[in-house]
């Protein structure tokens, strides 16, 4: 899709600022993944309202989960979530076999250990969805495969 | 109501919600990071620069365009495929300088200011001056100097958004440019 080489591009400049600013002052890995996660926030909260618009209540966590997985994914990714599993006590796993922002990288394991970086964007894209409709959460991702890769939602209680 | 049913048609608009929003974000974060408007418009151009140099392949890929004859094919194609491909948004090109080496692109609508509103301390920040630097940053990968700035902004209280782009020099060698 034509908007879509735009956003993943933007995309990539936006984990190269804030790699590069970090390397300016002093800020570890972990705050960058931070950043963009809370980027990824932001823009998940304004997408799903927009996206909710026009649907019905959702019943319960697991019909919010099945939203994010098919609905929001899709208006995304383009695709929808591959695989989705649960506890039944507050942990999902979103499992998505070809993450769109993955693709553009090699498969092999040379780029394996900067995978985090272009999933921390979608962790906050997710938390921010989930937080909009009353879901708080912590989302995390692991890629061992490229370029499948995990999503894991951990529930929080109110 | 069932969930799926209007969704697939409007997935290409969603998809353009995602890059607004997405740029919102790193507008914002630049505005936190940074101390004036200046040093955030100067970053956004270099974003758009980078941008620019990639996307001009997609672009030619994608669209088979052919090489452009004059300056006057150069804007009609940009205003007509580019933007049309890449925006959504067809500008219209006018405003050409006598000697046939400055336009303006006027834009209607710009789809990166959908949800936006500058507030007051922020009289200077050019919002969307990526697009500028990714104008010059694919026009400088086919050999093509342009000197590309915010004329007018509808942010800032004006009637439309104009970019104005001035034809500079041909750049000779083929030498690849810094690459930030």
């Amino acid at each position: 899709m034509a908007d879509e080489a735009l956003f993943q591009f933007l995309h990539n400049e936006l984990i190269q600022y804030v790699y590069k600013s970090a390397e300016h002052g002093e800020m570890e890995n972990g705050r960058c993944i931070t950043k963009l996660e809370n980027m990824g926030f932001r823009v998940g909260q304004g997408l799903i309202e927009r996206f909710t618009r026009d649907t019905a209540r959702f019943k319960d966590e697991l019909d919010v989960m099945k939203f994010v997985c098919k609905d929001f994914w899709t208006s995304v990714f383009k695709k929808q979530i591959d695989n989705l599993r649960t506890n039944h006590q507050g942990i999902y796993v979103l499992q998505d076999n070809k993450f769109r922002l993955l693709t553009q990288l090699s498969t092999g394991k040379q780029y394996l250990e900067h995978a985090p970086k272009y999933l921390a964007f979608t962790c906050g894209l997710v938390r921010g969805g989930l937080a909009n409709l009353g879901v708080k959460s912590i989302v995390t991702a692991e890629v061992s495969v490229m370029p499948a890769c995990k999503f894991q939602v951990m529930i929080q209680k109110m | 109501m069932s969930r799926q049913s209007n969704r697939t048609t409007e997935s290409k608009k969603m998809n353009s919600e995602l890059f607004t929003l997405t740029y919102g974000a790193l507008v914002t974060q630049l505005c936190k990071d940074y101390e004036n408007d200046e040093e955030v418009n100067k970053q956004l151009d270099k974003m758009g620069y980078n941008i620019g140099v990639r996307l001009i392949e997609d672009f030619l890929a994608r669209s088979s365009v052919g090489r452009c004859h004059d300056f006057r094919e150069t804007a009609d194609v940009i205003a007509k495929v580019a933007f049309k491909m890449y925006l959504g948004i067809t500008p219209s090109v006018t405003n050409w300088s006598p000697a046939g080496d400055e336009f303006s692109l006027i834009l209607e609508s710009n789809p990166l200011v959908d949800f936006v509103e500058l507030p007051d301390n922020h009289s200077t920040l050019v919002y969307s001056n990526l697009l500028c630097g990714v104008l010059r940053g694919a026009l400088e990968m086919v050999q093509m100097a342009v000197d590309v700035r915010f004329a007018q902004d509808t942010l800032r209280g004006d009637n439309v958004t104009e970019i104005r782009m001035k034809f500079i020099k041909r750049i000779e060698e083929n030498l690849p440019a810094g690459d930030e």
